[in-house]
């Protein structure tokens, strides 16, 4: 058996060979030192492959500069004739070249859409019963259907039982389904959300609630390492179905910790989706497929939204499918895009921008990643302006992805700069008059929708 | 606790587990050789010196139990046996990988196998292991979640915030640690305060003992006690294996935080050998008996490198899937 070179850490090229240890005609087991070598790191130990006799050095010690697999000695091992065909299989390996090449790496990306094709279409054209509630009752409908219909549904989180929760969205739950099933955690994010993916990878569908998402940094690493990856670096044997969930941006003068947008944070990570309604309605059937969906969620709700109400469906099979934005207004001379309680800021905005004569086509993208990319371009492409409104800081945000993503889609349908009204660059003041500055308002958007519109 | 005896098993049993022992000992010898030939690529960390732990703890497993541990993972794997091809083919990155070339040495996992991973952040396999008892619990299963880590986890916070979870919702867990004494090139003298390092969780009334992890039958008392605690206290355990691993932390590690005569010690009470020793001293099993097993695994290490050496890449459209189901 040829005792070759061996590479000692990932970027070792050559080495030198400071000092035999053993000399021609020793015995030697599988693991003693043979000899000293120099790494471009450090003086590493070359360790014997296997049982048996040395036979011949063939690389003097002092030598320097020996390439990686050269042969440096020679080793008689029992069952010498299989060896030898086996370090011809190891010299002779890759590259094996597979299927396609990397030029047609492009065509194969499947788009993140096409993922969800196959969820309920229509669900929207329905006749439905319909009641109108706050979005705290939908949240809170939407958790005791989905745990009514799959006994594999639980909730855990600070305060979700007993307390009744934090913000009141699991108020009764506890009565209905019994501490077996409505955990109150222990102030404890990395252990509990820990716990609530090691649940999830064996089956189980927690419904993980923050009680605000600033909380959930101190889990991210559970939630960007452990339920976003898994099922890609376990070549698709485990999934991790779990909603996280809880209050995310700023609410009402509660100061920079506790005041912040993740969209962008978590909508940077493949693995995971990302879903912030707007509204009631849409709260109730993107949590019910979130909670039946097999990947892991992150569900953003906003505390300013909770008691805002809107006309719910009743039924047990209401959804809204994950990927479908929503064109709640339609117009003809500008597309302007928010997503959970940005929307409402447009919409308090939108009396001052009808009284310019501009029409505005509103979405409310709904689900952030998978984006509704179909139908944000069509907007674009038949109003030609853009004005993209976010709670969350502008520098390198999610509304600066949705920019790129347009100006790339319909450059040529553009008539003007895209603007991004984004939340400033600063952490949240307490002062209430701060406070507003820092987040976008009605003359922000206002005067970017002027100034796409070249109007005056 | 009354103290149960390794003896109860057969000479058969007795074989199987010295079977498996040595098959790891090979596997990662030839994942070593593999890694200086340039086959196997990145991180690569051996298990050599303590498989007297993982297989100690296995002569207590029911097919049904869990494991979960870090990124020290190929003997775990193995353990649960998985098939020795599918896991080199994972190190050398082939299409027959257990992950299909895209988890690498610390990524691995087996749902048939009721394998978990294969982790790589130091700690965070500790609440997961707990929520994998946490399910168990749940369901109403008679299973218990066995979670290893290694000394250096037991200075990570989320490890304790586990620890809690487990004994509040008194989860059938079992918690390993491997103390082999050093957190990558750290000695655990420099990096844990106070006494042993079980005696931690005992803050979180969790009942726990230090055992020899260099010897299999001493491994294999207290996992069997240990067993049988959770099963009838319904109540989480800890063991702490004293071990040691013969190699560095990965493969490019020159180990200049040991000295030589340090290693060379330990590997006079290599778990390997002191089996070996023992089985045919104690246990009167004819030295031919275990050369036969010896040589079988031998050949089988050849088949399992010759298999991972002539497995495809994988495909280029797999860089695309599983990233959501």
């Amino acid at each position: 058996m040829k005792i070759l070179l061996p590479a000692l850490s990932p970027t070792m090229e050559t080495g030198n060979i400071v000092k035999w240890l053993v000399k021609e005609g020793d015995e030697v087991l599988s693991g003693d030192i043979l000899a000293e070598i120099e790494t471009d790191k450090a003086t590493m130990e070359l360790e014997s492959p296997d049982d048996g006799k040395i036979e011949k050095i063939l690389v003097k010690e002092g030598s320097e500069n020996i390439s990686v697999n050269s042969e440096i000695a020679l080793l008689t091992v029992e069952g010498e004739e299989i060896e030898e065909k086996i370090e011809k299989t190891i010299e002779s390996a890759p590259p094996v070249i597979p299927n396609g090449s990397e030029k047609n790496i492009k065509e194969i990306n499947i788009s993140m859409s096409s993922l969800l094709k196959e969820q309920s279409d229509g669900m929207e054209l329905k006749n439905w019963s319909e009641k109108e509630i706050t979005m705290r009752e939908a949240l809170n409908q939407a958790i005791e259907e989905e745990m009514n219909l799959d006994k594999d549904v639980f909730l855990l989180g600070e305060e979700v039982a007993e307390y009744d929760g934090a913000y009141k969205v699991t108020q009764g739950l506890l009565d209905k389904f019994g501490s077996k099933r409505v955990l109150d955690t222990p102030i404890s994010e990395h252990g509990f959300t820990g716990l609530a993916i090691g649940a999830a990878m064996s089956g189980l569908k927690p419904i993980c609630e923050f009680m605000t998402f600033n909380f959930s940094m101190q889990a991210i690493d559970q939630i960007v390492n452990s339920a976003a990856k898994s099922l890609y670096m376990s070549g698709g044997e485990i999934n991790v179905p779990i909603v996280f969930r809880g209050p995310n941006g700023a609410a009402a003068r509660v100061g920079a910790q506790h005041s912040q947008c993740f969209i962008s944070w978590f909508s940077h990570i493949p693995g995971l989706l990302v879903v912030a309604p707007s509204n009631a309605r849409d709260a109730k059937g993107l949590l019910k497929s979130s909670i039946r969906n097999p990947n892991p969620v992150v569900f953003l709700e906003h505390e300013l939204l909770y008691k805002e109400k809107s006309n719910v469906p009743e039924e047990n099979d209401f959804l809204i499918p994950i990927g479908k934005a929503n064109l709640i207004k339609e117009g003809s001379d500008v597309t302007i895009i928010g997503f959970s309680m940005s929307v409402q800021r447009i919409l308090n905005a939108l009396p001052s921008i009808e009284k310019l004569g501009i029409k505005p086509d509103i979405i409310d993208l709904r689900s952030i990643k998978p984006l509704d990319e179909d139908l944000i371009y069509k907007s674009v492409k038949k109003t030609n302006r853009v004005v993209i409104v976010e709670d969350g800081w502008g520098n390198t945000s999610f509304g600066s992805h949705l920019s790129y993503l347009i100006q790339s889609n319909c450059f040529d349908y553009l008539d003007s700069e895209i603007i991004k009204v984004s939340g400033k660059d600063v952490p949240m003041p307490y002062a209430e008059n701060l406070e507003k500055l820092a987040l976008p308002n009605t003359d922000e958007i206002t005067s970017a929708v002027k100034k796409v519109s070249y109007t005056k | 606790m009354d103290k149960k005896t390794s003896n109860s098993f057969s000479n058969d049993q007795l074989l199987k587990f010295y079977e498996k022992m040595f098959l790891i000992r090979k596997f990662e010898e030839k994942a070593a050789q593999l890694y200086g030939a340039g086959k196997i690529g990145g991180f690569c960390h051996l298990y050599i010196g303590q498989e007297a732990v993982v297989i100690g703890i296995l002569s207590s497993i029911n097919s049904e139990d869990t494991v979960i541990t870090a990124y020290r993972d190929h003997g775990h794997i193995l353990a649960r046996g998985v098939d020795p091809k599918l896991v080199m083919s994972e190190l050398t990155g082939r299409k027959d990988g257990i992950s299909k070339g895209k988890g690498g040495s610390m990524h691995m996992f087996s749902k048939a196998n009721r394998f978990y991973g294969g982790h790589g952040i130091v700690g965070a396999q500790v609440p997961l292991g707990v929520g994998i008892g946490f399910a168990h619990k749940y369901r109403n299963e008679k299973k218990i979640s066995r979670v290893y880590l290694g000394d250096g986890a037991m200075s990570n916070g989320q490890v304790f915030e586990a620890f809690n979870l487990a004994s509040l919702w008194q989860l059938p867990v079992l918690f390993i640690i491997e103390n082999n004494k050093y957190g990558m090139g750290t000695s655990i003298g420099r990096s844990a305060a106070g006494n042993d390092l079980f005696e931690r969780a005992t803050v979180f009334d969790i009942e726990g003992e230090k055992v020899d992890g260099m010897n299999f039958f001493t491994v294999s008392d207290a996992a069997i006690r240990a067993r049988d605690y959770i099963n009838n206290n319904s109540k989480p355990y800890i063991i702490e294996m004293d071990t040691y691993r013969f190699r560095g932390h990965s493969m490019s590690d020159p180990g200049l935080y040991r000295t030589k005569d340090e290693v060379n010690k330990m590997k006079e009470i290599d778990p390997v050998l002191m089996m070996k020793e023992t089985l045919l001293k104690e246990f009167k099993i004819e030295e031919d008996t275990i050369k036969d097993i010896e040589s079988n695994i031998k050949r089988q290490i050849k088949d399992v490198e010759k298999f991972s050496l002539e497995s495809p890449l994988p495909d280029i459209k797999d860089l695309f899937t599983e990233v959501y189901l």
